[in-house]
């Protein structure tokens, strides 16, 4: 069992409830997708997911293991084994490329080699490689602040990919890509993830790419969820009700394909 | 193939960082020789145990009551030499910025005879005033303890000078910055350079000019008791010559006045120009 | 304001009458009139050469162990090791800013005995404070998400410093540190009158043997060196802004 929220509930300081109530089991190797609109807790979801926070209420178990009842030591050795990428990669603007992407093996690395990789790229060969499946490579040893927002993110997933993680969770890992190639982008994680037969788990916003590639959608609205289905059994009335609050279209990644006024019987991903 | 492979996966910083590394340290290394650095020294154990003994001495603080009363001396004779020293810079800062002030020319208005003569006397003044302040205010005080001796006096004279050499060029930057045209027109109508002056450009600097000036004496406080360390009177002299009797509890005593005087000093400068502005 | 004034004149005693009379201006004069022409002999200028080198190497090593120094107490007063290491390092950092360069010589020259090294610790001491504040400003400004994001991946927090935070704020630091060495340089220029080394001291050692011709040259030899640093100084800042 790769994840399991038992009554989970997430209570922020200010009072506001961003999860209630949310039970939930992953197994290991499935490639999972979270939809739904801003605000409904995905994100919050895959914090609690990363160990980043700690549930309110409820038990978690991250790769078989309550990270609440660790050690330091024995917490870091398990947040080693989690990859996540960010929404808004977390990358020092003036470091370069290659130094971002080894940084996801760090946590695996004695402290001398850490250093030593700072003086010279202990891994160039490695941080190519994973540059090259997110079409890069070219950038590896530019400074992170001469790349757009797309390829920032592209970095920050090619280090995940790097980390060699048991458990893959992405935050809208796309949303700064363009749509060609964040099929591109989902692909890889995906083969990543069936190759390896690790995890996957990533909160999406275009609702295509999510039914394209994965082949268990959850649904979240409102700190709850809505569904859990294979794409198949995901219909439009689902979907439309899923986004109802946020606007009149389901969000895809080449706009409002799946209007709410003329529904819409394509199922077929719109992105090449 | 292989060989481009290669080349891909060099580092390109790798040499410049080296080469850079190597400078570093061939330019630093000579410099450690030159300035006999020697961290044993510090922990040599007959050097430790004077200077253990000398900074056990810094606590207590001492206040025996002739030694406090030396103190409160030293204190009122610092804030008089940096008030003193200020009303000497101010002397000779007022007329010699009037001098380098450019908007004041009157040859300017219209080329005349006067045009030459006005930039003959102003190249001399403005060399003046950069000596003034180009050396540093111990260097001053160093050279006026030979000549005027031991004491106070020496103090007053450094800081008049270098102070009046910053504050003339700082004073003639602030006439020269504000608006200048009711100066000149009034130089146009046939207004003397005093008049012109007091009417067209006082007014609009004197905010500027008094914030500076109450700046400058804050730091002539700090200075004046910096330059009492070779001899210029005021609490450095004492600070000094506690040291060489290696007294800390009364060096520790007075850092602590300075630190207190500092404060205060600033304190009472952030409040005159909080009231000017 | 007068009263001020007039009280400070007449505390210290100066008779201002005297003081600018024509018999002490034509004191003044010839006293300063033994300085001219000053020594340029070759022998005395390499002495003057060998001072300024070692003022500039007391600057630079000063400046170097005061960046040392002043980021490993940078750490704790960002606030990264608690409250109590904030506010204990925060106020060692004061203290040793609030201690003028030339007090820290004095010091010095007790603690190490007369000569460059002691002018070198105490420009490192005073610099420490001040570059240390600086940096610990820097550290807490500086953007806390890369860090947090490496922990999360397993990194322990030192190498988490380095990797995510690091990068962010070395440039500061460089520059900070550059900055620094500037002021010390005319720092070091003048610490020496109190026997820390430098050319400093070769004006004090010449004014006390009254060899003034030597001692101009000293004075023209450090003025020239401060108006080198302000011009490579500002020729760099264009560099790197242009």
């Amino acid at each position: 069992m790769s994840l399991a929220f038992d009554r989970v509930s997430l209570v922020h300081p200010n009072g506001y409830r961003a999860l209630a109530d949310i039970t939930l089991k992953i197994g290991a190797g499935e490639r999972v997708a979270v939809i739904g609109p801003s605000g409904a807790g995905k994100t919050t979801l895959l914090r609690l997911m990363a160990t980043a926070l700690r549930p309110s209420s409820g038990a978690v178990k991250t790769l078989g293991i309550d990270p609440w009842a660790l050690d330091k030591t024995a917490l870091r050795q398990l947040r080693a084994r989690i990859g996540m990428v960010h929404q808004s990669p977390p990358l020092p603007l003036r470091q370069r490329v290659v130094t971002a992407v080894l940084g996801g093996r760090v946590g695996t690395w004695p402290l001398w080699k850490a250093l030593a990789s700072l003086a010279y790229p202990a891994d160039i060969a490695g941080a190519r490689a994973m540059l090259e499946r997110m079409e890069i490579a070219e950038k590896l040893f530019e400074r992170c602040d001469r790349l757009s927002g797309g390829q920032l993110q592209r970095v920050g997933v090619a280090r995940v990919l790097y980390q060699q993680a048991d458990l893959l969770l992405t935050d809208e890992p796309v949303s700064a890509v363009d749509p060609a190639l964040s099929d591109r982008v989902i692909g890889e994680l995906s083969r990543e993830a069936q190759s390896r037969g690790v995890t996957l788990i990533a909160s999406l916003h275009a609702v295509d790419l999510a039914l394209h590639w994965f082949p268990r959608i959850i649904g979240v609205r409102g700190g709850e969820i809505a569904f859990d289905l294979p794409p198949e059994q995901v219909k439009d009335d689902m979907l439309r009700e899923l986004y109802a609050a946020e606007s009149a279209f389901v969000p895809t990644q080449s706009g409002p394909a799946i209007g709410t006024a003329a529904p819409v019987s394509r199922r077929k991903p719109l992105c090449s | 193939m292989a060989q481009n492979a290669d080349r891909v996966l060099r580092d390109p910083a790798a040499l410049p960082r080296v080469v850079l590394t190597a400078l570093v340290l061939l330019l630093l290394w000579p410099g450690f020789r030159l300035t006999e650095f020697d961290l044993g020294v510090l922990f040599d154990p007959r050097n430790r145990e004077t200077m253990g003994r000398f900074l056990g001495t810094f606590f207590p603080l001492a206040f025996s009551g002739e030694f406090v009363r030396l103190v409160v001396k030293s204190t009122f004779e610092t804030l008089a030499i940096a008030t003193a020293g200020m009303t000497l810079a101010l002397l000779i800062a007022a007329p010699l910025s009037l001098i380098v002030t450019r908007s004041l020319s009157i040859a300017r208005i219209g080329p005349g005879p006067g045009l030459w003569r006005g930039r003959l006397l102003r190249i001399p003044v403005r060399l003046a005033l950069m000596v003034f302040r180009s050396v540093p205010e111990i260097v001053w005080a160093l050279l006026f303890v030979r000549a005027v001796g031991l004491g106070p006096t020496a103090g007053v004279l450094a800081i008049g000078i270098t102070y009046g050499g910053m504050l003339g060029k700082v004073y003639s930057e602030i006439f020269e910055s504000g608006d200048t045209r009711p100066a000149v027109a009034l130089l146009e109508a046939g207004g003397g350079h005093v008049s012109a002056f007091m009417y067209g450009m006082l007014p609009v600097a004197l905010p500027e000019l008094v914030s500076y000036t109450v700046y400058r004496w804050e730091c002539a406080i700090r200075a004046s008791v910096i330059m009492g360390f070779v001899g210029a009177g005021g609490l450095g002299m004492q600070m000094e010559l506690s040291m060489r009797m290696l007294n800390g509890g009364e060096v520790s005593t007075m850092l602590l006045v300075f630190l207190l005087l500092v404060l205060l000093a600033d304190a009472i400068s952030a409040g005159l120009r909080k009231v000017i502005e | 304001m007068a009263a001020a004034v007039a009280g400070s004149f007449a505390y210290l005693a100066i008779d201002a009458g005297q003081l600018f009379s024509v018999e002490a201006a034509a004191q003044m004069w010839n006293y300063f009139a033994r300085f001219f022409p000053p020594d340029f002999s070759p022998e005395y200028l390499a002495q003057a050469w060998r001072g300024t080198l070692e003022t500039i190497a007391i600057s630079a090593i000063g400046t170097l162990l005061a960046a040392v120094l002043g980021m490993l107490l940078a750490l704790p007063a960002s606030g990264r090791f608690g409250l109590a290491a904030r506010i204990a390092s925060r106020f060692v950092l004061n203290f040793l800013r609030s201690i003028p360069e030339l007090v820290w010589a004095a010091l010095m020259v007790f603690a190490v005995g007369l000569g460059p090294f002691a002018g070198t610790l105490a420009l490192a001491w005073h610099t420490t404070g001040v570059i240390g504040r600086l940096f610990a400003e820097t550290l807490e400004n500086a953007p806390p998400e890369p860090a947090l994001a490496l922990q999360l991946a397993g990194v322990r927090p030192a190498a988490a410093f380095l990797y995510g935070t690091m990068p962010n704020v070395v440039a500061q630091f460089v520059a900070y540190t550059l900055y620094r060495w500037e002021i010390n340089i005319r720092m070091a220029a003048i610490l020496g009158v109190v026997g820390a080394g430098g050319l400093g001291q070769m004006l004090y050692m010449s004014l006390s043997l009254f060899q003034q011709p030597q001692a101009m040259t000293i004075i023209i030899v450090m003025l020239l060196l401060v108006a080198i640093v302000d011009a490579a100084s500002a020729w760099l800042r264009r560099y790197l802004e242009g």
